[in-house]
């Protein structure tokens, strides 16, 4: 009997969580990134490739002020060798210091630089942020299923441009389909070929995006692999600790509910 | 301890004897672990460990998030990156921590609803009942505290929304509401007094739930048949109860291994998915998120709070007969603690003299359309606020009302309930009958 309270409450939870998402929403499309699912981990080439895009593109405006660069070297990210990061932060992002007032090459221990743009979101956790559109009626479907989130909705608006263009208020507006009211204040970020890959992977307009949103994934959640390794632990100690305990119980209430046990 | 007679602890050596008349903690202790409880509790008598669980895990990882988490308006959001990126263990801490809230609400609606089904408010555990709601009082305070804490969006826009219902009571309601903020708006005091209070109550609702298993140690527990232990004397009781530990303990920890295997796949895996993505952006006074949504847990009631707008004939009726001083927002405010109110007044609004459900066969139907209730309003509580979902608020709250102040008193009246098993004994052997050679001829069929 309460086995139904227990699937309404499995269903309910499923509808009241999914249901922010409803209003006019652009069109988001599913894509099969390798951090998915349960057993799911980064590609660490494709977030050294995607560091690569954030940097030449994407920093000219946006910021990542929640990231520390020395995070570049972490396992389960992109995982550079330590000289090549402290190479990076020195080459790429100069960094205010109070001690010396003045401005000088970022280090490993500096995190990234803030949006440089007023009006350019920081990226550090947009990936968690944008994660809010569930599916069909709000069920939270889409996520719970085929584990649509914010790298979707990234890449979407990345590859979403139509082409179009308005102006309204001194302002100009681009096409997209993905972006919620379907015009957006960025310009076209990316283009064919816009960045070069040292080891000459695709650099398509597609791939491009990938890349940078399977970054932007990682910088948002940059522990997943090792909070999907203590879940896995967790949940399996879990299951033998059940089993244990189920054999402890069944043995113990036995003879109360006389019955005969096969050992 | 309790009422029913079982054998007390007994100091055995003089060491024991020396402790026990100065400090009799080993007795209590005793007590409280071997009570005699109904043998034929079924699995819906579980939730009690798994709360226990969720306060100790809350406090434990808490404390441990305290330690690294700033109370302030320009750094909490920052702190809370601190603690998911650069804290040891700090993201499965906080993943805890923020799930641990849901499985907390999970375990308390499963128990609310289990006493509502088999009569547990009734006679004479009315006290333990009452408790109880206050204790579900505060975790809703608690809970709605801690959500403001990591100064997202939905953090502050909630907090702005929810304290502004202080503000809807007549005359006194601005200065409370700027009393319980600390100024004229949701800033920095108001995420101070927050952190504050959110550290204390939990603190609070363990001296409560003390006081919660005290008082149901007294009356002893209560049972799917609702049918009192005997305590015409030690044996009678001995054969309607066995003793808490071992056999219920070791139960209870089973339910709570499967419980926890399923909270840490959630954990693990999908930590987000029950909360609001909006609460990743820092918050922002002059940005209101386009859909300001409660915690899941919180929706049922937000659906009652937000049902009674100015164009209902109760809420126009309240307005004339006050002269203006209770308005639909008010009403709204009153509506939703009522909601509450009245399951604190069940044992009083439940007129049948049968305890548990199980015999009540008209009250069975009414029940479970209460369940279903609460499920639609959890869903309306999420929709936003347009017709229809307007329409369906209003039958759905009018309804949850229904059932406590009208069906609760005239059902003891008007069912006709089926009879009940003369003992706890009798029903559970029913189940598991007794071997042939202690019961009369025909062989019990093995189960």
């Amino acid at each position: 009997m309460f086995r139904k309270i227990t699937l309404s409450a499995i269903a309910a939870l499923g509808v009241a969580t999914g249901v922010h998402a409803a209003g006019g929403a652009g069109h988001v499309h599913d894509h099969a990134f390798s951090f998915e699912g349960p057993f799911g981990t980064y590609d660490q080439m494709q977030l050294q490739r995607g560091l690569k895009v954030y940097t030449e593109v994407c920093s000219a405006c946006h910021g990542l002020r929640y990231v520390p660069l020395r995070t570049l070297g972490d396992e389960g990210g992109p995982h550079f060798p330590e000289d090549q990061v402290r190479a990076y932060a020195s080459q790429n992002f100069e960094v205010f210091d109070e001690e010396l007032d003045d401005f000088r090459p970022a280090k490993p221990v500096d995190h990234f630089p803030v949006s440089g743009d007023p009006n350019a979101p920081d990226l550090s956790l947009m990936a968690k942020a944008r994660a809010g559109f569930h599916g069909p009626y709000g069920l939270g479907i889409n996520q719970f299923v085929k584990g649509m989130g914010g790298p979707e909705y990234i890449l979407s608006i990345l590859t979403g441009y139509t082409g179009k263009e308005k102006e309204e208020a001194g302002t100009i507006f681009y096409e997209n389909t993905a972006f919620p009211g379907g015009w957006i204040a960025m310009a076209p970020p990316l283009d064919d070929e816009l960045v070069e890959f040292d080891d000459g992977h695709a650099n398509d307009l597609h791939h491009l995006a990938e890349d940078v949103s399977a970054f932007l994934m990682w910088t948002s959640e940059p522990h997943m692999n090792a909070r999907k390794e203590a879940g896995f632990v967790s949940v399996l100690f879990l299951i033998f600790v059940s089993v244990v305990l189920y054999l402890t119980n069944k043995r113990l209430w036995a003879k109360v509910k006389r019955k005969e046990l096969a050992s | 301890m309790a009422g029913i007679p079982h054998d007390h602890y007994e100091p055995k050596t003089a060491a024991e004897g020396w402790l026990h008349k100065r400090l009799p903690i080993v007795g209590l202790m005793y007590d409280t672990l071997m009570i005699p409880t109904p043998k034929n509790l079924n699995w819906m008598w579980i939730w009690g460990i798994i709360l226990t669980f969720c306060l100790v895990l809350q406090i434990a990882t808490g404390i441990v998030l305290a330690m690294h988490y700033t109370p302030h308006v320009d750094l909490a959001f920052a702190s809370i990156e601190h603690i998911m990126r650069d804290v040891n263990g700090g993201q499965m801490i906080r993943y805890a921590h923020m799930n641990g809230a849901s499985l907390f609400f999970v375990a308390v609606y499963a128990h609310i609803f289990r006493g509502l089904y088999y009569g547990s408010y009734k006679e004479p555990r009315e006290i333990t009942w009452i408790v109880g709601i206050l204790i579900f009082v505060l975790m809703m305070g608690t809970a709605f505290m801690g959500y403001v804490l990591p100064w997202g969006q939905m953090s502050f826009w909630g907090a702005t929304v929810i304290t502004g219902l202080f503000g809807a009571i007549p005359f006194i309601g601005e200065p409370i509401q700027t009393w319980l903020l600390g100024g004229p708006a949701v800033d920095n005091a108001t995420l101070n007094r927050f952190f504050s209070l959110h550290y204390l109550l939990p603190f609070v609702i363990a001296a409560l739930v003390a006081i919660h298993i005290w008082a149901f140690h007294t009356t002893g527990n209560n049972n799917p048949t609702g049918v009192e232990v005997r305590r015409t004397s030690k044996e009678d009781a001995a054969k309607d109860t066995v003793p808490f530990w071992p056999y219920y303990v070791i139960k209870d920890l089973f339910a709570l291994a499967v419980i926890l295997a399923v909270f840490f796949a959630i954990v693990g895996f999908m930590p987000n998915y029950l909360g609001h993505p909006d609460n990743y952006i820092e918050a922002n006074t002059l940005a209101t998120p386009a859909h300001i949504v409660p915690e899941w847990y919180f929706l049922p009631f937000y659906a009652i709070l937000r049902a009674f707008t100015a164009d209902v004939w109760v809420v126009i009726i309240a307005e004339t007969l006050t002269g203006g001083i209770i308005d639909a927002k008010f009403f709204g405010v009153l509506a939703m603690f009522g909601a509450i109110a009245v399951m604190a007044l069940a044992p009083w609004l439940d007129t049948s003299s049968v305890r548990s459900g199980k015999y009540r066969p008209q009250f069975k139907w009414w029940f479970w359309l209460l369940v279903v209730d609460f499920f639609v309003l959890m869903w309306l509580g999420a929709m936003p606020a347009e017709e229809p979902y307007a329409t369906f608020s209003l039958i759905a709250s009018a309804y949850w009302f229904g059932y406590f102040l009208v069906i609760l008193p005239l059902l003891g009246v008007t069912e006709k309930p089926l009879p009940q098993p003369e003992t706890i004994e009798a029903d559970f052997d029913e189940h598991y009958p007794p071997k042939a050679d202690s019961a009369s001829g025909a062989a019990a069929p093995a189960e």
